[in-house]
């Protein structure tokens, strides 16, 4: 059991979580994920670290309501455990293997889209502790659903965008970046995207013409998340990968996002039964 | 003088109402119908069933034991080289192995080796508690065992009866390896066998560790460099599925047999009030492969509702799995489309399965295994409408924990190097199982685990 010792809400449907696992914060590097589970009968989730602790022993997650089990992972408090937490999985980041003078001489681009602001701190947080300064563009729907905006400050260049333009810039990421690429002339050699499917495969559209290189993370359906089942399967330059053992990470212009896309509707109707049935007991029993 | 009556028929679930549960298909000897059946065992002087056990099971002995009606002696005895007979009773290919070349299958039915040491071992099981617990004196020294499959828990065990304090490292949130993932419900029922031989072992004072990823949470070295670990024992099995690389195979709907057996087995897919994990099967589902997984995902579909076909490119001679299991899956209604290899698979204009295209094949000459190989017959190409395929062409060692030990040495298809007793290039570090032989059988791997537990023992005492 992995015991829950810190929660917040960052947003509408969105917590943060630290959980007290010991093993998984000793091992834990920029990039890789876990499996939660939150009780018997559970789904195993994955989830992308979004911050760990050695010292404290805790790792921390943040997760959205967007079916049955994030609801069930996010319904739980301070002091509740959950079943399982395992990990770290897939590969770090690749600039973790870098050496570090080749590093400062990096210059990148972090896009975050939603709650895929979370697993993008713990790199930018990274490169800020060996010597990198980046630029990060934190992308949502509107302010109140923005996240991570005063700790990314803490360790990047925070660049604001919102739809409805109720901070930052108005419009999507792929116009705030243009205006950083086109408009202001900011030269980069690597743009790093972490958000929803669609807006990864929108930001490699921006970014392929200017040949800059672009790393996407991918969430991918998974069961076992090490490498069993093959549920996350995608098509990375023509060759079938796994995510969850050859990835997260991939260079997003070779990734087919479309099937991607496709792929992580395969149990789409199930999941909206399933959450459709906790709703509607949820309401029977007043919870 | 051996009992000439006829084999004692096991009892089974009628198949078409178990074609709709999970509940276990054979029901297994009673201690009356085990007496009767062990009568007919003619006690070969040059038993040449021990020979073709892969552990060399003393089975002439264990069943005279049944004969004289002392269940315990019978299971001291099978226990002398097997540390889970009720598990291999019920899954070994005893047809290629002790039952094949019992004396008594020249002219007739060879005696129920396998059947009759399933029955001592569930006897065994729930009359463990009677066995008085011998204090084990600790000697000392830590092993540790990444993987709680057959091979790991075998090695336990013996390990810790030899007095280790012994660590068991599991990935997944279930012990048992692939008896928990892989084989189904009704095959090997999880909570009366597998997790009481698990208990067993705990009984020993394994401990065991799961969420562990050896590789990921923690590495080899770790555990030999920092964690004080005298030894450690991979047994971290095969579970990497193959795919065939045709076209269409990553439409929706297709999918790896483990990621399918994961879902129902593991994740308990097929009982959803107690289950937040889904599956799909649709109305109709082809699996392709002609091996046990092949047979356990075909006969799983099928119990969740679905139509089931197997689809293999070879002839009914040449299918891999168990002749019971085959057997079973036809009277269960499976279709068998022998002879039959895909090329393609169709999708809907919305990119989910809407048929599998095959080939229709005839076997030349025999290949390297053996086996007589199949040619594509031109011309003969035709559509079976499903909507799931299920990929059952076996597996290969996960690269997590070779790639992440230094030192230690894997072969070209992704297998640990050891030899026969387990020893890897890695001083301190031993394999056996699946991951050094690639997917085989649990008797195997059990028995891997049994022996490198020796050379642990060996090892240990040689640096004292």
């Amino acid at each position: 059991m992995f015991k829950i010792v810190e929660k917040r809400k960052l947003a509408e449907n969105i917590y943060e979580m630290k959980v007290a696992a010991e093993r998984v914060a000793r091992a834990a590097l920029p990039g890789q994920f876990v499996i939660v589970r939150v009780n018997e009968g559970g789904e195993r989730v994955p989830l992308t670290i979004a911050d760990y602790d050695v010292e404290a022993g805790t790792v921390t997650i943040v997760t959205q309501t967007i079916g049955l089990s994030t609801r069930k992972i996010c319904a739980l408090e301070v002091g509740d455990s959950l079943a399982d937490f395992a990990g770290p999985l897939g590969r770090p980041s690749e600039f973790v293997h870098m050496p570090v003078e080749e590093l400062r001489k990096m210059k990148y681009l972090f896009v975050a889209g939603g709650v895929g602001t979370a697993p993008v701190y713990p790199q930018v947080k990274w490169l800020k502790e060996h010597g990198v300064e980046c630029d990060v563009i934190i992308g949502a729907k509107s302010s109140n659903m923005l996240i991570y905006i005063d700790e990314m400050s803490k360790v990047g260049n925070v660049h604001i965008a919102t739809d409805d333009g109720t901070q930052g810039y108005k419009g999507l990421v792929t116009g705030l970046m243009t205006e950083l690429v086109e408009g202001e002339g900011r030269k980069y050699d690597e743009c790093v995207a972490i958000g929803p499917m669609i807006m990864m495969k929108f930001i490699t559209l921006t970014t392929k013409p200017w040949g800059l290189k672009t790393t996407v993370s991918l969430n991918a359906l998974m069961v076992d998340g090490t490498g069993m089942c093959g549920a996350c399967r995608v098509s990375v330059g023509g060759k079938t990968l796994f995510t969850c053992v050859d990835g997260p990470e991939f260079d997003g212009h070779q990734v087919d996002f479309d099937e991607a896309i496709r792929r992580q509707s395969m149990y789409r109707n199930q999941e909206r039964t399933a959450k459709e049935n906790y709703e509607h007991n949820c309401k029977c029993y007043g919870e | 003088m051996a009992n000439k009556i006829p084999r004692v028929p096991v009892r089974e679930q009628d198949p078409v109402v178990r074609a709709t549960n999970f509940e276990e298909v054979c029901y297994g000897y009673s201690w009356e119908e085990a007496s009767l059946e062990a009568t007919r065992c003619l006690n070969c002087k040059n038993p040449r069933c021990v020979a073709a056990c892969p552990v060399n099971i003393h089975i002439p002995d264990f069943i005279k034991c049944i004969v004289e009606g002392d269940l315990r002696a019978a299971a001291d005895t099978i226990h002398l080289d097997s540390s889970l007979p009720s598990i291999c009773g019920r899954v070994c290919p005893q047809e290629s192995q002790c039952e094949g070349s019992c004396v008594l299958g020249i002219k007739g039915e060879p005696v129920a080796i396998g059947k009759l040491e399933r029955f001592v071992g569930d006897w065994a099981l729930e009359h463990s508690a009677e066995v008085e617990s011998v204090a084990i004196e600790p000697n000392g020294h830590r092993v540790a065992v990444v993987g709680s499959g057959p091979a790991g828990l075998a090695c336990a065990s013996d390990l810790a009866k030899l007095g280790y304090k012994v660590d068991v490292f599991e990935a997944l949130h279930k012990l048992g390896g692939v008896l928990s993932y892989g084989i189904p419900e009704f095959r090997l029922p999880k909570d009366r066998v597998v997790a009481r031989e698990i208990a067993e072992v705990k009984k020993l004072g394994v401990r065991f560790e799961t969420d562990v990823i050896v590789g990921r949470t923690l590495t080899i070295d770790s555990l030999l460099d920092e964690e004080g670990y005298d030894a450690v024992f991979v047994g971290s099995g095969a579970g990497l599925p193959r795919f065939m690389g045709i076209e269409g195979e990553n439409l929706n709907g297709v999918l790896s047999a483990n990621e399918f057996l994961t879902r129902v087995n593991l994740m308990g897919a097929w009982n959803p009030e107690k289950s937040d994990t889904p599956v799909y099967v649709g109305r109709k589902v082809v699996v392709v492969g002609g091996g046990n997984v092949a047979m356990d995902a075909v006969r799983t579909a099928k119990r969740l509702g679905a139509e089931a076909v197997i689809v293999y490119r070879r002839g009914e001679a040449e299918l891999p799995a168990r002749k019971e299991e085959v057997h079973h899956a036809k009277e269960e209604g499976i279709e068998f489309r022998m002879l039959t290899n895909p090329t393609r698979i169709l999708g809907t204009d919305d990119g989910w399965v809407r048929g599998i295209n095959c080939v229709e094949m005839e076997l030349g000459e025999p290949d390297a295994s053996g086996r007589r190989s199949p040619q594509e017959k031109p011309g003969s190409d035709f559509v079976i409408d499903c909507d799931v395929v299920i990929m059952a062409l076996g597996t290969s060692p996960n690269p997590l924990i070779s790639s992440t030990t230094s030192g230690l040495n894997i072969n070209r298809r992704g297998c640990i190097e050891a030899d026969e007793m387990g020893v890897t290039s890695r001083e301190g570090v031993f394999a056996g199982g699946d991951a050094v032989t690639g997917a085989a059988t649990v008797i195997l791997a059990m028995g891997a685990g049994r022996k490198a537990a020796k050379a642990i023992d060996e090892y240990v005492k040689s640096k004292r």
